[in-house]
């Protein structure tokens, strides 16, 4: 993808987005509500326009190749008075490399519920009919939008182990999440989307190390000033919002041990001191907060 | 193709098995039809039998069930529940979504008037060689009342589609010149100029009289076809 551009009349909510998924991986795709996550997703599978920029799925332009391409949409992708299995069966006739439609229920473990409608399934159910839709081609490519939402922990354990095997025979994954334990547990590549930019990218470790910090939480209105004079002059501390603490610099165990004594000295209970570097979430939602 | 008719048979098989749909689509027309014959709450054109007097009425009824009213209905739910936009993305494709969309609904009115026709032949009706006109006069109408589906299907709410399709199902039905001769109501000119009554009065030509239908008629419906499939195209929204 080189340089994406979606609008939406006056609003422009894709900003200019150029990334690569390769094959043999799981690239997540990830930010807050209105990130432009699912704008990019739906550019992916052809059937959102886009304003400018060029996209590739497997070398042709989005749509062209949809058979070896699985999709999971965040609304909707199911007929409310169709049955599962029968809206599977109908799908794998139109794929030339469908998979058996009554195995992907069981794979998905909604087996017992292939001759109940969509409209009488439970959410989690739902989620799962519209995943085994997206396994149904034998993709090469999966774009999946939120593929987590709304599922049991039990069936995201399962969801999460399938999207690997998919990933380590070899075929591309593009998902989305906002979701901090997904992308911890699922993602190769990450994109930090916000506003319609991309603000970060890397793997996981890289989006890490970058930008090396130490986080607590305490009561608000501490005297950070002290606290910045008992580190070197290495460290900034600030309070981004009330009764966080971020202080920038190398996370040594020298350092952090200053701190606790400084918040020993203080007799101040913290409620969480994170060692370390940037936290996935802190890079999801940002500085602004 | 092969997509298209998978997806026409598909749509066809959802729509048969959907209580209300098959009410509107097969079942009224067939009432309405043994109705007019039995009773006299219809009065008989002149010099006709009563089922001759009926048969175009239903079979314009059963179009306008057809192609507008179960279509309009159908893709509005289709396009809030985002199953067509699910579609697009498979090998189907939105051509294949439209092209089986159009052969299903063909097939659905086709075994609508077949039933309609089958039950008149039983009760009477005979025809002459003006009968093929209804062919095309159907086909023309087909295109004009799928169109306006489509188009009104994509402007509203579903909840709102199904509200005004099942209004305007009655409303054309029993003031747009079908059962009732538009010639024989107040405005009558303007009521021969809606697709209903258009449609209704190139039928009771070809299939009561057994005349071929008047110019007017058919231009009128070229029209309603010609503005509704503009419309459709330019304004069809998938979700």
């Amino acid at each position: 993808m080189e340089n994406l551009r979606i609008s939406y009349g006056e609003i422009e909510a894709v900003r200019g987005i150029s990334f690569t998924a390769a094959e043999g991986e799981i690239t997540a795709v990830v930010g807050r509500n209105g990130a432009g996550k699912t704008s990019v997703l739906e550019a992916c599978t052809g059937i959102r326009s886009y304003a400018s920029g060029v996209i590739r799925v497997l070398g042709s332009e989005p749509g062209r190749e949809s058979t070896r391409v699985g999709t999971m949409l965040q609304t909707g992708g199911l007929y409310p008075t169709a049955r599962a299995l029968e809206w599977l069966t109908y799908l794998s006739r139109v794929y030339p490399n469908a998979r058996d439609p009554r195995e992907l229920l069981a794979l998905v473990g909604i087996d017992q519920s292939a001759t109940t409608t969509a409209r009488r399934m439970s959410g989690g159910e739902q989620q799962r009919l519209k995943f085994a839709a997206a396994l149904l081609p034998n993709p090469d490519i999966l774009f999946l939008d939120e593929p987590t939402a709304g599922m049991d922990p039990q069936a995201r354990r399962s969801l999460i182990s399938i999207i690997r095997d998919l990933r380590n025979s070899g075929a591309a994954i593009v998902l989305t999440t906002h979701l901090v334990a997904d992308i911890e547990e699922l993602a190769d590549r990450v994109i930090v989307l916000r506003k319609g930019e991309i603000e970060a990218s890397g793997t996981l470790a890289e989006l890490r190390g970058e930008g090396s910090s130490m986080h607590f939480d305490a009561r608000p209105n501490l005297d950070i000033e002290s606290l910045a004079d008992d580190l070197s002059a290495n460290y900034s501390v600030s309070e981004p919002r009330a009764g966080h603490y971020v202080i920038e610099g190398d996370p040594s165990p020298q350092a952090l041990a200053r701190v606790t004594a400084w918040l020993a000295e203080r007799d101040v209970p913290t409620t969480g001191i994170r060692t370390g570097r940037t936290t996935l979430e802190e890079l999801i939602i940002g500085d602004a907060e | 193709m092969r997509a298209a008719l998978a997806h026409a048979s598909w749509e066809l098989r959802l729509t048969l098995r959907n209580g209300e749909q098959l009410l509107l689509t097969l079942i009224i027309p067939l009432v309405l039809l043994i109705a007019m014959c039995v009773t006299s709450f219809v009065p008989v054109v002149d010099g006709l039998t009563r089922v001759a007097s009926a048969y175009p009425v239903v079979c314009t009824v059963s179009v306008i069930a057809t192609c507008f009213t179960s279509l309009a209905i159908g893709t509005g739910f289709e396009r809030r529940s985002g199953a067509l936009t699910f579609l697009a993305t498979t090998p189907i494709g939105r051509q294949g979504v439209v092209l089986g969309k159009v052969i299903a609904t063909v097939l659905l009115a086709a075994l609508s008037i077949a039933l309609v026709t089958i039950t008149a032949i039983t009760l009477g009706w005979r025809a002459n060689a003006c009968a093929l006109w209804a062919l095309p006069v159907l086909l023309i109408a087909g295109v004009a009342f799928a169109s306006w589906a489509l188009f009104i299907a994509s402007a509203f709410r579903a909840e709102a589609v199904l509200a005004i399709a099942n209004a305007l199902f009655l409303i054309l039905i029993l003031l747009g010149g079908v059962i009732i001769n538009s010639a024989s109501m107040p405005l009558s000119g303007l009521i021969s100029l809606l697709p209903s009554a258009a449609l209704a009065n190139a039928l009771r030509d070809s299939l009561g009289a057994g005349l071929a239908p008047g110019w007017s008629e058919l231009v009128t419906l070229a029209a309603w076809a010609i503005v509704g499939f503009a419309l459709a195209r330019s304004r069809f929204r998938w979700q």
